[in-house]
């Protein structure tokens, strides 16, 4: 148990590898370990900001999805009743038609009727008078007037 | 028979705890000492082989893997070495966190080369006891103890590097002025009493270093006699005794290093602070 240079050995030793691990040591490793623990970081940082932005967009599609199902349902409405409308209009406008055409076919009917009437009346009274003329002219031949009847019997 | 035995039991220990010591003589001149008779003869002026080449084997081991675990240390994935050698860094670095409170960026390979150095120190207790003295018998050498923390001069050698360091920082942050007015005036604040308070903080300040070194060398001393004298059981009992005793001993062994440092942070920490 003596007491001896050796002392002073460990405590020139011990100065020295302090030296050592202070200069050469050290500060790889402390330096590595920290920016391992910053990158470490810095990915779960990003990382929890992807689910962020994710669940923002997933939110935002959602929304945008709907919205169009509610306009696409507007827009098949509209176009419903639109349809609707324009069938209405035109069983509307078809049936105002016919009873246009209807009623126009009735009265040029009814104008052809009266031309008729009055072709006829005109012609009958033509006959007439043709057929008075005839009587008229051939009282005096019997055979004549015999031929004349028959005519007169034939344009009728 | 029991008396020799006993003789015998008494120069195996003496055998045992008997450092390789080299120095002057006042017969023999520069010599290796043969007795432990001829060790103390030497004084002051002797220097024990035996602890500082494994010592500084130890620091060199030490500083030698953590500096290739250096070399190679990515950000990435690290492997196998550097793992464990960043664990024990992180450890450090907790400890310096926790414990010291001033501004020092070297306080953390300070504490590291404190740890690491009494660790593996340590752990060559866990080696047969028997092994080193017979191999270096062997070759020539009457002694080998290679536990240097089982000798005081390690363990003091290392104390006053701390105090020395105490010393330091406690100047440099405070000045010399500065440092000499706090051992003046505290704890009493007058002039009056200030041989008094020297006195106490003198004493307080040579403590710690003592204190240090003495129970780092008492634990592991008081272990390694009792590993000698398990060693001198007879050979079927030794195992049963030696085994739950070096169990006990990666405890110890662990426990002792990180108390050093520890308190080696601790005292660094009340240098650097201001009363």
């Amino acid at each position: 148990m003596n007491i001896n240079m050796t002392l002073i050995g460990q405590t020139i030793a011990f100065a020295i590898f302090v030296w050592f691990c202070i200069k050469y040591v050290w500060p790889p490793i402390s330096n590595a370990l920290h920016e391992r623990q910053k990158k470490i970081a810095d990915g779960l940082d990003a990382a929890s900001r992807a689910t962020r932005d994710l669940e923002l967009a997933q939110e935002r599609a959602e929304q945008t999805l709907r919205e169009s199902k509610e306009q696409a349902s507007q827009i098949l409405e509209q176009a419903n009743k639109r349809s609707a409308q324009m069938i209405e209009e035109a069983r509307e406008q078809a049936r105002a038609e016919g009873e246009r055409l209807v009623a126009s076919a009735r009265a040029e009917i009814e104008q052809e009727i009266n031309r008729a009437k009055d072709d006829l009346r005109a012609q009958v009274s033509h006959l007439a008078i043709v057929g008075a003329e005839r009587v008229l002219e051939a009282s005096v031949d019997e055979k004549a007037h015999r031929d004349l009847l028959d005519k007169l019997a034939a344009e009728l | 028979m029991a008396a020799d035995n006993e003789i015998s039991a008494i120069y195996y220990i003496q055998h045992h705890l008997q450092n390789l010591t080299f120095g002057k003589h006042p017969e023999n001149g520069w010599s290796l000492a043969s007795t432990s008779a001829e060790a103390t003869e030497m004084g002051f002026w002797a220097i024990h082989l035996d602890t500082m080449g494994w010592s500084i084997g130890m620091g060199a081991l030490f500083l030698w893997l953590f500096h290739k675990a250096g070399k190679v240390a990515t950000t990435g994935v690290p492997g196998g070495l550097q793992n464990a050698v960043e664990m024990v860094i992180e450890f450090i670095e907790n400890l310096t966190r926790s414990t010291f409170h001033g501004k020092n960026k070297h306080i953390g390979p300070i504490a590291l080369t404190l740890f690491m150095w009494i660790l593996l120190m340590n752990s060559l207790k866990l080696l047969p006891v028997d092994y080193f003295p017979e191999m270096f018998g062997k070759l020539g050498f009457e002694y080998m103890k290679i536990v240097p923390t089982t000798d005081i001069n390690a363990t003091l050698g290392m104390a006053i590097g701390v105090f020395l360091m105490i010393i330091y920082y406690s100047c440099k942050v405070k000045g010399v002025a500065g440092f000499g007015k706090e051992l003046a005036l505290t704890p009493f604040n007058t002039w009056l009493l200030a041989p008094f308070n020297l006195i106490l903080e003198i004493v307080g300040l040579l403590v710690k270093p003592i204190s240090l070194g003495f129970r780092l060398f008492g634990a592991m001393f008081a272990g390694e006699v009792i590993f000698i004298l398990i060693a001198l059981l007879p050979f079927w009992a030794i195992w049963m005794l030696d085994v739950p005793w070096a169990i006990f001993h990666i405890l110890v062994i662990s426990l002792q290093a990180f108390i050093f440092t520890t308190l080696s942070v601790v005292y660094l920490s009340a240098a650097h602070e201001h009363h």
